[in-house]
């Protein structure tokens, strides 16, 4: 009998659930303006009336925190977005097909990813210029190869087997046999890719914004707030433990879904 | 040995590719830098004179060309905005980064093979759902936010060293070391928690295996079984994953050295590409890809020597 849930499961999605749950009510509403400055109200260690406390310019950090967790999140989104759909389509033709664009595209592959992803990701927005639209812009190209590569394996792999060759008998084409036979049974490599990807692409991102190169101010990002935490550490030890800990919980919590969805797929082994 | 030098045939193949990409990505923008360096109150006739000061007016193969060469003769070119020669900028801050990289490329090593294969005895015990999420957590943590803990905790409270105050590498190399030391600890914690993660699974599937089942069965204990053959076998894939964690490493480095104010090549790397500075960013893309380049080498190196089926081109 198959199970159908786990406990990494149920805590991640619970964790991550949380978190979207959270992150969406900060779109429309937040405790304070994350913008508003009060000089009364400088450095406010967390209280009820700030949960996170306050930054240097009397700003509350937990209003800031919800919408810096929702730029982080559209970004972390669109980039695995990208990346996925680019890299499966790259991986379904080189992996089903093969031969001469095999070679050609998977020693490009290499290539990249030899490359340190931010490094590739900074050159990128050294050509294109810095903020929001270009960070997931050069995250995804720098993604593609990563999905391409795992999703090659899955979609070479059911080259030969009897039900896809059995289709190509009866006269499907490849666009048919590609999307409706082979990519659905993809699924168990590619869903826990898309969890990896997508923290890679989150911690990229706050890398990024946190040198300074990523999302540019007025637009806010959990890394770009943890460098002005930086600075104020002394006097405001919350604001990055706060900040460094919601990077970190999301993280984590699609890390656990990751992690049950392949002691799923052990199960069923 | 025909294995090796294949290897390294490949290598220069990749970093001849890696070095014309570049080249060429930077030809690509739209953005001038002579227009950046000299301002919009230029004239056309002070454009074309440093242009051709800078050599940007002869066609695209010939400075490829040139560039290249240079490489291999030491000139690596002026840099743009410093007017100074590349190799002088980088050469001290280059040291620093990759000495970065390699100790938390050692940190890694040491601690996470060994827990691996002790996590793969936990595998099925009571406690094991502790340990599985305790390893996701430390893949959770992003290296500046534990730099911005640990350079607290060490620098400001306990005053192991001072933060933003490092000694020089060459003046005080034992106290330099100390401080590169905590930034690798926070660069290492997330791969290594990955590579444990990675090795406990390959040792998972390699116990399944039929040799295993006959050695057991022969009267050998798993304890000896694990240590003499599963350990061997697996590691091929560990010191795989190993090489490729360089990349990631170098590309950490500049962030963590960010936080612990570390003077090498991230504040250099991030300031020449948004100004455009080509010479300087060829150079370190190209020096940090042979860097990392050169680790996935020495890993299929190692590997062969590991596995022999691999000097023969087959697969494991």
């Amino acid at each position: 009998m198959r199970k159908r849930i786990n406990g990494y499961l149920l805590a991640g999605l619970f964790l991550t659930a949380a978190l979207l749950l959270m992150t969406l009510v900060g779109a429309f509403h937040t405790p304070y303006s994350p913008t508003a400055m009060s000089g009364a109200d400088k450095f406010l260690p967390p209280s009820l009336a700030h949960l996170f406390g306050t930054d240097n310019f009397g700003r509350d950090i937990f209003s800031r925190v919800l919408k810096g967790t929702g730029t982080t999140l559209t970004i972390a989104l669109a980039t695995v977005l990208i990346g996925a759909v680019v890299g499966t389509c790259v991986g379904a033709v080189t992996g089903y097909f093969g031969g001469l664009a095999d070679d050609i595209l998977m020693r490009l592959n290499d290539a990249l990813t030899a490359f340190p992803s931010i490094l590739l990701a900074l050159l990128i927005i050294g050509l294109v210029g810095p903020g929001k639209y270009n960070v997931v812009l050069a995250l995804g190209i720098v993604f593609i190869p990563s999905f391409a590569r795992v999703t090659r394996t899955a979609f070479a792999a059911l080259r030969d087997v009897n039900y896809i060759t059995s289709a190509r008998l009866m006269g499907a084409g490849s666009a048919r046999i590609l999307l409706v036979h082979a990519l659905p049974n993809t699924l168990r490599t590619l869903l826990p890719a898309l969890t990896i990807g997508f923290n890679n692409a989150v911690l990229a991102e706050a890398s990024m914004s946190f040198l300074g190169i990523g999302v540019t101010p007025p637009d806010a990002s959990l890394g770009y707030m943890l460098s002005e935490a930086q600075g104020m550490f002394t006097a405001a030890p919350w604001y990055a433990v706060c900040t460094g800990s919601v990077i970190a919980l999301l993280v984590f919590g699609v890390g656990l879904i990751g992690e049950g969805m392949q002691a799923l797929d052990r199960e069923v082994d | 040995m025909k294995y090796a030098l294949k290897r390294v045939g490949m290598l220069l193949v990749t970093m001849l590719l890696v070095s014309f990409l570049t080249f060429l990505a930077f030809q690509l923008v739209s953005g001038d830098p002579v227009r950046t360096m000299l301002g919009t109150e230029a004239t056309e006739a002070q454009i074309a004179a440093l242009r051709s000061e800078l050599g940007l007016d002869r066609p695209f193969f010939v400075r490829y060309f040139d560039w290249l060469c240079g490489f291999f003769t030491g000139n690596l070119g002026t840099s743009f905005s410093y007017r100074q020669p590349v190799w002088d900028l980088i050469s001290s801050k280059l040291e620093i980064t990759l000495l970065l990289s390699l100790i938390s490329f050692i940190l890694i090593t040491v601690t996470s093979i060994p827990l691996g294969v002790l996590s793969y005895q936990w595998v099925g015990g009571p406690m094991d759902w502790v340990r599985t999420a305790f390893n996701q957590l430390c893949m959770a943590v992003p290296p500046f936010f534990t730099g911005i803990l640990i350079s607290w905790f060490f620098g400001i409270a306990l005053r192991v060293f001072t933060p933003g105050d490092f000694p020089g590498l060459h003046t005080n190399p034992a106290g330099a070391l100390r401080y590169l030391f905590f930034a690798a600890v926070c660069l290492s914690i997330p791969r290594a928690a990955m590579t444990v993660r990675m090795m406990r699974s390959t040792v998972i599937s390699e116990m399944n295996k039929a040799y295993v089942r006959t050695a057991i069965s022969r009267g050998n204990d798993r304890r000896t079984v694990l240590m003499a053959h599963v350990l061997k076998n697996s590691l091929v894939s560990v010191v795989t994953f190993l090489g490729q964690t360089m990349a990631e490493l170098v590309g950490g480095s500049v962030v963590v050295e960010q936080v612990f104010g570390i003077p090498g090549l991230g504040r250099l790397l991030v300031t020449s590409i948004s100004h455009r500075d080509y010479p300087v960013v060829q150079t370190l893309v190209v020096i940090l890809a042979f860097w990392v380049v050169l680790a996935g080498t020495l890993a299929d190196l190692v590997n062969q020597y590991i596995d022999p089926r691999l000097r023969l081109g087959g697969a494991v």
